[in-house]
């Protein structure tokens, strides 16, 4: 048992209108919703497993296997669909070998995509560990890309 | 002289003082947009240089005036005079133009886009007269990249909350009077009345009721929500606090986005502010109202923007819509009536509040009224977040605002709505942007995302877009909209691969109209209103497709091929190095050649061939194959 997550789960109390911020917070500590992290909390709020599972698989933003050292995310939104984030993609999705939802199997990379960061003036756009950068080319992608293999970022 | 009163009193002082003082101060457009073009950077640079000239200046962050286009920008203001604003810039630039400004008065009107209003400095354009401004009206986004939104005091120096204490002395009816005759419609995507949304809700009996704003913004490509929350979210939370009097509500959602930190950052803050002084909590500003309000954060669901599947999420549950009637107004959040409004909807409330019915109803066009911003975003010059007087054409956003199609090419189509709306084509860009002209059209307002398209954009392919995303996101409810999404993206990735025959277009259309009148909530309604369009407009490039499995936007991979021009080619060899499945070949110095059979078309070697090259070429997949 974490005490973590039952710390999580007490700080909002076990109504179950807070069990997606709870499943927010538990992934945030732990960068992903295991196995043992849900039925901990099934166990905590008195709520069957699958009715955790049912709510949390409804919602992209809940992941199941842990991501990589670091969270590549390619936006795929309309604006930066029209300004080239396909070839954006296929250039990660080449480059390190993997399909969105993947993680390198040195575990130092996970690749994703999503829907629309809000940034579409700047498009295309991806987000590196909570940093985003903008106005991508290939060529611009590929220099970031490699300063984060160097451990330059 | 109320507590109030003598707050305002303070903070109008104060930002007086901060506008018109002696010291320079430099503003930083740290929205996120500024974020994503390197602000942090900057703003990194900026402190260096001061520290090292030994120059003392206020530094303050500010949210995004819409100029995205010109990020990262900084304005500065020097002897009380009105800031000035220079964009694009880069580490390299700034610390010569803090030097030339601040340490020898040249005001480098070289860089300068322009300045705010107040005392102007010779040289240097009003900010406001600058093209992608000029035609614009800014209601919403008055202090948008203006003031500081985490400091409540620069909200309340510009009349914030001068609303809600006016509100609070009027009866909840006369609120909904005001809003209802003032014509406003929700910005949200529907356009219905504002006012009678909250008349349904005040009449409603239960209690307690709710209000809610809807910052989900799940349109893919428009982020205008993001901006208001992140530049003012106290225009918001005023509006929504307005709104909670008329209706009768005692408990206040802002349900955002989890994909804007910022955002919920910047509530959250604002909602602290309000609560110390009162403006939230018990017996707000000492009357009988009282309202609690806290930020729910979505976990990434497009389809929790529908009213329905939003409470469902509020209330921990799967965000799936249900079938209405009963409306929110009377069966909300846990069956108790609530109303739901857009981020921008009440963001407008305050102002019809504070200025009054007919000073709002006199923008706008005879059905709808005022104003309404848009993300203008695609294949233009200039790209942000603009606000402009309903009844505006599509030519003055594009070409006078926008500044025209990018890279000089030929302007094709403009997507309104989102995945709910529809394409334009050029041809109709003389189309009014009001709720009623653009449904005529076949498509619909949405939230304000404005989507521009070139030749290169293959309409096809946006079709494809829009179904690939709304097939991800449609909930699985109800069987129409799971298996018809499924079923239209089959065709249009047969379309697109050209392996369609002329009768799918057919039964596309077909189950267009099943999807459409048989779905049960919005998503599905409305999934088919992409491909409407595209086929009704564009319906010969469908027709190549299909016929002659030609995409004359060379877009659709399989009906095109990369070749490398042996005239243009210097043998650099870096398509070849870059090359992930090693189809090119060729000596140094010598022309390379691309093996067709090898090639996985991911365009690596197009765009990574050096721009004084441009050897590589997209080209439709049957010219000269046999040659
Ligand atoms: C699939 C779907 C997604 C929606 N997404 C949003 C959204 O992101 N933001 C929003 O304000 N309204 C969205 N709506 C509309 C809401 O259901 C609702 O009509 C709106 O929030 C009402 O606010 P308004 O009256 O101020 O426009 C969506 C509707 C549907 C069917
Ligand atoms: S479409 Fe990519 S950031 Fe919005």
């Amino acid at each position: 048992m974490s005490s973590k997550v039952r710390e999580i789960v007490e700080s909002h109390g076990s109504n179950p209108s807070n069990l997606i911020p709870i499943l927010q917070d538990v992934q945030t500590n732990d960068g992903y919703l295991s196995e043992n992290a849900l039925a901990e909390i099934a166990g905590l709020m008195d709520v069957s497993e699958s009715t955790i599972y049912g709510v949390a698989t409804f919602y992209t933003q809940f992941k199941f296997v842990k991501p990589g050292e670091h969270e590549i995310r390619i936006c795929q939104g309309t604006a930066c669909h029209v300004r080239g984030a396909e070839s954006l993609l296929d250039f990660f999705k080449t480059n390190l070998g993997i399909q969105p939802g993947e993680t390198t199997k040195d575990g130092r990379f996970s690749l994703e995509r999503v829907a629309c960061l809000g940034c579409c003036a700047l498009a295309p756009v991806m987000v590196i560990d909570g940093e985003v950068y903008g106005h991508l080319t290939t060529a611009k992608a590929e220099k970031i890309l490699t300063e984060y293999k160097e451990g330059k970022r | 002289m109320s507590d109030f009163e003598s707050l305002r009193q303070k903070a109008r002082s104060k930002y007086e003082e901060l506008r018109t003082g002696q010291k320079p101060v430099i503003y930083l457009g740290a929205a996120s947009c500024g974020k994503a073009a390197g602000i942090a950077s900057i703003g990194g640079k900026i402190k260096e240089i001061l520290g090292e000239l030994g120059i003392e200046s206020k530094l303050v962050e500010v949210g995004c005036v819409g100029m995205c286009c010109y990020e990262p920008m900084i304005y500065i203001q020097k002897d009380g005079k009105a800031p000035i604003c220079y964009g694009n810039l880069t580490t390299k630039v700034v610390p010569e133009l803090i030097k030339d400004f601040l340490v020898d008065g040249d005001p480098r009107t070289d860089l300068a886009l322009g300045a705010f209003d107040g005392p102007q400095t010779e040289g240097v354009p009003r900010l406001f007269d600058h093209p992608m401004l000029k035609p614009q009206v800014r209601v919403v986004l008055r202090n948008c990249g203006v003031i500081d939104p985490t400091d409540i005091d620069h909200y309340l120096a510009n009349d914030g909350y001068v609303a809600l204490q006016k509100v609070l002395a009027m009866t909840p009816e006369e609120v909904i009077e005001e809003v209802k005759s003032a014509g406003m419609r929700g910005r949200g995507g529907a356009g219905f009345s504002t006012g009678m949304k909250w008349e349904f809700c005040a009449k409603a009996s239960g209690s307690p009721k709710y209000m809610i704003c809807n910052a989900d913004e799940g349109d893919p490509g428009a982020f205008m929500n993001r901006s208001l929350l992140e530049g003012d979210p106290h225009a918001v939370l005023e509006g929504l606090v307005i709104a909670a009097y008329a209706i009768g509500a005692s408990k206040g959602y802002v349900y955002a986005r989890a994909e804007y930190p910022l955002a919920i950052k910047h509530l959250n803050i604002a909602l602290g502010q309000m609560r110390e002084i009162n403006l939230i909590g018990e017996n707000i500003l000492g009357s009988d109202f009282s309202l609690e309000v806290i930020v729910k954060e979505g976990a990434g669901a497009f389809v929790c923007g529908e009213e329905t599947a939003l409470m469902a999420s509020i209330m921990g549950e799967r965000g799936m819509p249900r079938p209405r009637p009963p409306f929110p107004a009377t069966h909300g959040l846990w069956g108790k009536p609530t109303t739901i409004n857009n981020v921008e909807t009440l963001g407008t409330v305050a102002t019809i509040i504070r200025e009054g019915k007919d000073w709002f109803s006199h923008f706008g066009t005879e059905k709808s009224k005022g104003t309404k911003t848009f993300s203008l975003v695609g294949k233009v010059q200039r790209t942000g977040l603009i606000e402009v007087t309903l009844g505006t054409t599509l030519q003055e956003i594009i070409y006078e605002i926008g500044g025209g199609i990018l890279d000089g090419k030929k302007a094709k189509a403009i997507q309104t709505g989102g995945p709910s709306g529809g394409c334009i084509p050029a041809s109709q860009f003389d189309l009014n942007v009001d709720y009623e002209s653009l449904t005529q059209a076949g498509t619909i307002m949405g939230s304000g995302g404005l989507i521009v398209m070139d030749e290169e954009t293959c309409i096809v392919d946006i079709a494809h877009y829009f179904l690939t995303f709304t097939k991800e996101e449609s909930c699985g409810k109800c069987t129409p909209c799971r298996i018809g999404t499924h079923r239209m993206l089959d065709i249009l990735h047969k379309i697109k691969t050209g392996k369609a025959e002329m009768k799918d277009l057919e039964k596309l259309h077909e189950i267009a109209w099943t999807v459409k009148n048989g779905s049960l909530c919005g998503l599905g309604q409305t999934v088919p209103n992409p491909i409407y369009t595209t086929m009704k407009y564009f319906e010969d490039e469908y027709h190549e497709h299909v016929e002659d499995r030609k995409c004359r936007a060379l877009v659709c991979k399989d009906l095109i091929r990369y070749h490398i021009d042996a005239e243009r080619c210097i043998g650099c060899g870096i398509c070849a190095g870059k090359c992930p499945v090693d189809a090119i070949s060729g000596e140094k110095k010598q022309t390379h050649v691309i093996e067709e059979s090898l090639c996985i078309k991911c365009g690596i070697c197009f765009h990574s061939c050096p721009p004084k090259a441009r050897a590589v070429e997209k080209i439709d997949a049957e010219v000269g194959q046999d040659g």
